[in-house]
């Protein structure tokens, strides 16, 4: 079973990328649980088709601790087992304690059954308190994926992710690679692959913006999903494999300031 | 006191008013002074290992040692690992224990700090051939019995191994979150049943240890590391009480394969019956000692001599899972009908298994989990009883209500030696019996009139 941790900044693109890469595994067989670890709840509206589901935190509230697996798991497109962790309404609580409370309580479910191949975490925004490292603590997710893009936003986020992972490296977190979601930044291919070098990583796959994605998300669904012939199933396809073959797992170095921005001065006012 | 407690039963949600439970911290501290050699350490603020190690100091009327890592508001933000470091390291060298149990509080759960990573990053600060172990023990989950439970599944995740040269442990006893002379008992029970057993976390001769004039600052008992190191290789775990032990006999068997055998705490003549026939099966002897058959003949003929004064009596028990349920076993055998039955602990399971206990033997029965002493004092309200079972917080509703307490459980606060003498085994049944009947028999006689004022009851 691999644990799989998808991070990256706010609105990046994160879950729309796990999701379609997710619907790419199934279509090779593979079972899968998707844990979404965002207040907002909206990881897995894609394969499931929309906000059809009850989060953990939601139910926790209200039934209290005896808390049933088959009501917080549902079913999604090509059989993903999906998990809303849910959490509180912007402004109050703790969201970071929400996310440990609802692993917790996943883990001593039994939610993590033997038969899968692959477990999803798709982690809001950045690694902003110990409650949202949990998905990368020991006996957890080992592989991180970063989403990024060619903006320096992305990009500082990014290398900020990358510090944290370092934090829990003792515990056996590494960082798989970087998915670049494209901006359409200029030289974002070469920037990201710099970036992600610089990191001693690697670019596992550069996402071109397709405005299928776009459709297919108004529709409720993943694009292999509304249509799987569209050329940007390929890509996802093609994430799905680099993800399924990948063997670079790395102890990320993260950048200094200076070198982050150099590196952007670098590329990005190329051909400007 | 309590003249205010409306009769009118309102459902709360949000309210809990005098509950029957307390800190997890409480719990995973008790277990850890099980360990020989073991300081507690609190990875919190300051107020938390006060407030617990006071809480127990009131109880066993002993020195409680433990240590903290002294949150303040930069750890709050910045995370409490630099905290934890500087803990291990002042602690191995200032008080020079075996071993360190951590446990985690409200705050350090809440920030989110990963104890173990921290742990293993400070490896360089653990000096050769000591230990530090852990347990996540957020108070706003469970109780302090959910605490026990997870101190004891932390010692078996972090100390117990596989060594299949190791044969003189045969069986594993994890008491439960009972007293040092229950423990004291179940160890004197293993010995005549001649069975090499290991018991953890055990906290007699720690927690009731003897004044000798001499400051100790760790006592002679306490079960060994090395103990706990064999408890992988043992053939059977026997877990007292599902809720406080059972946590940690299944790590066991998940991890090593070794049989879980599932056993309420023996507390009444039903109880101590199967504990006994078990570890009897499992030593592989036929008959049971003499001894101890003569100690349950002795407890059969007490219940019967003196059955006219608790028959049919009606009975409100609170307290920990793990002791209300073999309780009420107890209370039906003697013909008494435990009509309410609380505890503070949340768990579908407690109720389930009041119920299954009383079956159709008790038609008034209510029972709640998770609940609180308000609730248990608005059914006394509705529906009177004879006698109250519980810990020393059962003293308000007693007097309020005019009906007498037998002390029962933890905490007791106001009344001393509880600690000491078991409540397990025959001689423990026969011990409660005695206090029951007094409880009920003292009622009487102070309400007596001249004329019915009896010499002989």
């Amino acid at each position: 079973m691999r644990q799989i941790a998808i991070y990256g900044k706010g609105g990046i693109g994160k879950s729309t990328t796990m999701q379609n890469t997710v619907a790419a595994l199934t279509e090779l067989g593979k079972h899968i649980l998707v844990v979404g670890c965002d207040p907002k709840a909206d990881s897995t509206r894609l394969l499931l088709h929309g906000l059809a589901q009850k989060t953990v935190l939601d139910t926790l509230r209200e039934e209290g601790e005896d808390v049933e697996l088959d009501i917080i798991i549902k079913e999604g497109f090509g059989g993903v087992r999906c998990v809303e962790s849910g959490g509180p309404e912007p402004g109050v609580g703790c969201a970071g304690r929400g996310i440990i409370t609802a692993i917790n309580l996943l883990e001593s479910l039994g939610a993590y059954t033997e038969d899968l191949d692959f477990i999803f975490y798709d982690v809001l925004g950045d690694v902003v308190c110990g409650g949202f490292a949990m998905p990368i603590r020991e006996g957890k997710a080992r592989e991180i994926y970063i989403v990024a893009s060619g903006e320096m936003m992305a990009l500082y986020a990014a290398n900020n992710i990358c510090k944290g992972i370092k934090k829990f490296a003792s515990g056996g977190a590494r960082l798989g690679g970087i998915i670049c979601n494209s901006r359409k930044v200029n030289n974002e291919l070469e920037l990201l692959t710099a970036f992600a070098g610089k990191l001693g990583s690697q670019l596992v796959q550069f996402i071109p913006r397709d405005n299928v994605v776009q459709r297919a998300e108004i529709n409720k669904k993943t694009v292999i999903d509304y249509d799987p012939r569209e050329k940007q199933a390929e890509v996802y396809r093609d994430l799905a494999n680099n993800i399924l073959g990948n063997e670079k797992f790395v102890v990320p170095n993260p950048l200094q300031e200076e070198e982050l921005e150099s590196l952007l001065m670098e590329f990005g006012l190329v051909g400007v | 006191m309590l003249e205010a407690t409306p009769k009118e039963i309102i459902p709360r949600k949000a309210l809990r008013i005098n509950p029957a439970k307390t800190c997890q911290p409480i719990g995973a501290m008790y277990a850890a002074l099980g360990i020989h050699r073991c300081l507690p350490h609190s990875h919190g603020s300051q107020g938390c290992a006060s407030y617990h190690r006071m809480h127990l100091t009131r109880h066993f009327r002993d020195p409680v040692m433990a240590s903290t890592s002294s949150f303040t508001e930069g750890a709050s933000v910045f995370g409490g690992s630099s905290n934890l470091r500087q803990a291990i390291k002042n602690i191995f060298h200032i008080y020079n224990p075996d071993v360190v149990a951590i446990h985690t509080t409200c705050l350090s759960e809440t920030i989110g700090d990963d104890v173990p990573s921290i742990i293993r990053s400070a490896q360089e600060l653990i000096p050769e051939g000591k230990h530090v172990i852990h347990a996540n023990t957020p108070s706003y989950v469970g109780s302090h019995i959910t605490g026990f439970a997870n101190m004891t599944v932390g010692m078996v995740r972090c100390l117990a191994k596989k060594n299949n040269a190791d044969i003189s442990c045969r069986i594993n006893i994890i008491p439960g979150f009972v007293e040092p002379g229950d423990i004291r008992e179940i160890k004197r029970l293993v010995r005549l049943l001649e069975i090499p057993g290991n018991i953890f976390p055990d906290t007699s001769d720690v927690l009731d240890s003897p004044m000798t004039g001499r400051l100790n600052f760790y006592p002679e008992g306490g079960a060994r590391v090395e103990t706990i190191e064999a408890s992988g290789s043992a053939e059977a775990t026997v877990s007292l009480g599902s809720f406080s032990s059972l946590p940690a006999a299944l790590e066991l068997n998940v991890r090593y394969g070794v049989e879980v055998v599932s056993l309420k705490v023996p507390i009444g003549i039903e109880a101590t019956d199967r504990f006994v026939m078990r570890l009897l099966a499992l030593s592989g002897r036929k008959t049971p000692p003499v001894e101890l058959a003569k100690e349950r003949g002795r407890l059969v003929d007490l219940m019967t001599d003196t059955c006219y004064q608790y028959q049919g009596k009606r009975v409100a028990l609170f307290g920990d899972p793990d002791l209300v349920i073999p309780m009420t076993e107890f209370l039906l055998s003697l013909g008494m009908q435990p009509v309410y039955c609380l505890t503070g602990t949340p768990g579908r399971k407690f109720v389930e298994e009041i119920k299954r206990i009383c079956d159709r033997r008790v038609p008034d029965l209510r029972v709640e989990a998770g609940a609180d002493l308000f609730l248990l004092h608005q059914w006394i309200k509705n529906e009177k009883v004879d006698l109250i079972i519980g810990n020393t917080y059962g003293k308000y509703i007693s007097k309020a209500e005019g009906i007498p307490l037998v002390r029962y459980g933890f905490p007791i606060l106001d009344r001393i030696a509880y600690p000491y003498f078991p409540n397990v085994g025959y001689g423990g049944a026969m011990r409660l019996l005695e206090k029951i009947s007094t409880a009920l028999l003292d009622k009487q006689d102070a309400e007596a009139s001249d004329e019915q004022f009896e010499l002989v009851m």
